[in-house]
């Protein structure tokens, strides 16, 4: 739709990937644990291999939840950016397609929350 | 033959009329260069009906009587220690939550309104803008001085403007306010005028005041009536308003209806704060948030909106969802607050099991199967000496600016509602349709929104962690954190004895 304004709107994004001093943003939801109210938000190195997003960010936050030590990462379910994604591990956030403000959500079978209700 | 009488409106125009005047040393749109811009036809400002019919003296008289009254009652409350007649000490959140969040915009507002009341080109426009600026300060400043009695015996109410600006919930009413301010003049009063005082007026003020009633807080119930006056006039403005444009040009009408189904989906999303004020922060709740929705929603919006379609303008997009959302918003935000309640400046604390037995009762369809659970799992945490805040940051709608909690309730209402588009090579994420559409109207005006949890992780806030993010704010440790074991409920103890029996948990 054209622009109404007075006068134009001035140039500012403000949350320019390059405005967070090398890191970018990367949102992760898990799927079925709404304990957690909202995906979290975590600034990262676009250089950092996946495995440090799953073992260190996440369990960050994750870690609270009973269920989050008995995931078998090799049957989890990710979907990056709205498509079902494989991540490589070792591979960094960036080789991955993770960009900034990227949405990341995982789904971790058999484990469905607090007494299976999905939280 | 006798003279002919002059109606109300004839004499309150040969009153008033002709103190404005077609400019000759300037052009008109060089002296009003804002009441275009926005593609609103006005094509005859006499067609103007004033609102309020009031002339200056007649309004200070008013006025000056509203204010007599509510300091002497004022006066009187901190005099005789009318906090000691609260229903309980926990209730203050509410109020807490509406100092920091309500009384910066009624400011806002007040701006809006006095830019509004040079810009109209119609001096009865004007004129009542005007008005409205003044009563709008005027909130601000009573409710300012209302509340303030309560910051001398409790936490969290002292820097109210100071976190308004910072606070990471506190961006909701600020973005909300911000985006009117923003906007051209006819926009700002579509906004505030009937979106927020007309439409939707009694979901933000019949839960605050009802609330307030229902817990012994009479300064604040004496605030909402000296108000109350004041709001039945913005109401009249913001119906006179859209029926002028409405009626100017047929150009206008999808305008009004894009400003309309953005304005309302903007104030509902605000207005879910006060959902979980009145369903959780009350000790007495006489009403829920849903029946308060059915009422002052569903019918009476639905009345007022049938009305209007004489003029072409429908019910607002998405506004069924809304009503659907009815039903979860109220406990998805609590959740949120009680989640992270050791960052909120008001203390958080979880339903009782009579709370929860009213909400079983109000929410029949979705409390015992969707949200008792956790509440329950909490206590035992609580009980258990396990229970912890937690860690990290949620993601943020970029619109509504608050946290992503919303789920698609009308297909399976535990599933986060995640929508996104791209604009300029960034992902922008929103928590709906509504909020997504709004964005994608005028892309150049989000995309500069001040997202708390970014600029946290900019490093604008203070500092990396989050002791340096709540200094930043202002909040003291004994502003956050659970009501029970609080300053708070240690006075309250004080006042009402030791093993008085506990209201929250």
């Amino acid at each position: 739709m054209a622009i109404i304004a007075k006068d134009g709107y001035i140039d500012l994004v403000r949350d320019r990937v390059e405005n967070f001093h090398g890191n970018q943003l990367v949102y992760v939801g898990w799927d079925d644990h709404l304990l957690f109210s909202a995906a979290q938000a975590f600034p990262l190195p676009p250089e950092m291999p996946f495995q440090a997003l799953v073992s260190e960010a996440m369990a960050s936050v994750f870690n609270d939840h009973p269920d989050f030590k008995e995931i078998d990462w090799a049957n989890a379910e990710w979907v990056l950016d709205g498509k079902p994604f494989s991540p490589a591990m070792e591979a960094s956030l960036k080789e991955n397609g993770v960009g900034h403000k990227s949405l990341i959500r995982f789904k971790t079978p058999g484990l469905k929350g607090i007494n299976g209700l999905r939280l | 033959m006798p003279a002919k009488k002059l109606n109300l409106r004839k004499r309150y125009e040969l009153l008033t009329r002709g103190m404005g005047w077609e400019t000759t040393h300037q052009k008109m749109d060089d002296v009003f260069p804002y009441d275009s811009f926005e593609g609103i036809k006005v094509t005859d400002w006499d067609k103007w009906e004033d609102p309020f019919r009031l002339t200056m003296d007649a309004y200070w008289k008013f006025q000056a009587e509203k204010e007599k009254k509510l300091y002497a009652v004022i006066d009187s409350f901190a005099q005789n220690n009318g906090q000691t007649n609260l229903a309980d000490a926990s209730y203050l959140s509410a109020i807490k939550l509406f100092i920091t969040g309500v009384t910066p915009i009624e400011y806002a507002a007040h701006r809006g309104f006095a830019h509004l009341g040079r810009h109209f080109r119609g001096d009865g426009a004007r004129i009542a803008c005007q008005m409205q600026a003044i009563d709008e300060l005027r909130h601000q400043q009573t409710q300012v001085h209302t509340i303030s009695h309560y910051n001398k015996h409790f936490n969290g109410l002292h820097d109210p403007f100071h976190q308004f600006d910072r606070v990471w919930y506190l961006s909701v009413p600020k973005a909300f306010s911000e985006d009117a301010l923003s906007s051209g003049p006819f926009e700002f009063i579509t906004s505030i005028s009937f979106a927020f005082e007309y439409v939707l007026t009694n979901l933000l003020f019949v839960p605050f005041m009802s609330g307030a009633a229902y817990n012994g807080d009479m300064a604040t119930v004496t605030f909402g009536f000296s108000a109350q006056s004041d709001e039945s006039r913005h109401m009249t403005l913001g119906l006179e308003i859209i029926k002028f444009m409405l009626e100017q040009h047929e150009d206008n009408l999808p305008i009004v209806q894009r400003w309309m189904d953005k304005h309302f989906w903007r104030a509902y999303r605000l207005l879910s704060l006060v959902a979980a004020m009145q369903d959780y922060m009350l000790t007495n709740s006489p009403m829920s948030w849903k029946e308060a929705w059915d009422v002052y929603f569903v019918e009476n919006g639905g009345a007022l909106f049938e009305d209007l379609s004489r003029y072409g303008l429908k019910m607002p997009k998405y506004h069924e969802l809304a009503t659907a959302e009815a039903d979860h918003i109220s406990h998805q935000i609590w959740s949120v607050f009680c989640s992270l309640g050791n960052a909120t400046g008001f203390h958080t604390f979880l339903p009782t099991e009579e709370k929860m037995a009213w909400l079983s009762e109000k929410y029949p369809d979705t409390f015992d199967q969707y949200y008792r659970p956790r509440f329950e799992y909490w206590h035992q945490q609580q009980k258990d000496g396990t229970f912890e805040f937690q860690k990290g940051l949620p993601q943020l709608c970029q619109v509504c600016q608050i946290p992503m909690i919303f789920t698609e309730v009308q297909t399976d209402p535990m599933q986060i509602s995640y929508r996104v588009t791209e604009h300029g090579g960034d992902k922008y994420h929103f928590c709906s349709d509504g909020c997504k559409d709004i964005f994608e109207n005028e892309p150049e005006k989000y995309v500069q929104a001040w997202l708390p949890v970014h600029q946290i992780y900019q490093g604008n806030c203070g500092g990396p962690t989050l002791p340096d993010v709540l200094k930043w704010y202002k909040f003291t440790p004994e502003d956050c954190g659970h009501y029970i074991g609080s300053q708070d409920h240690a006075r309250w103890q004080e006042w009402t004895g030791a093993d008085s029996e506990a209201k929250q948990a």
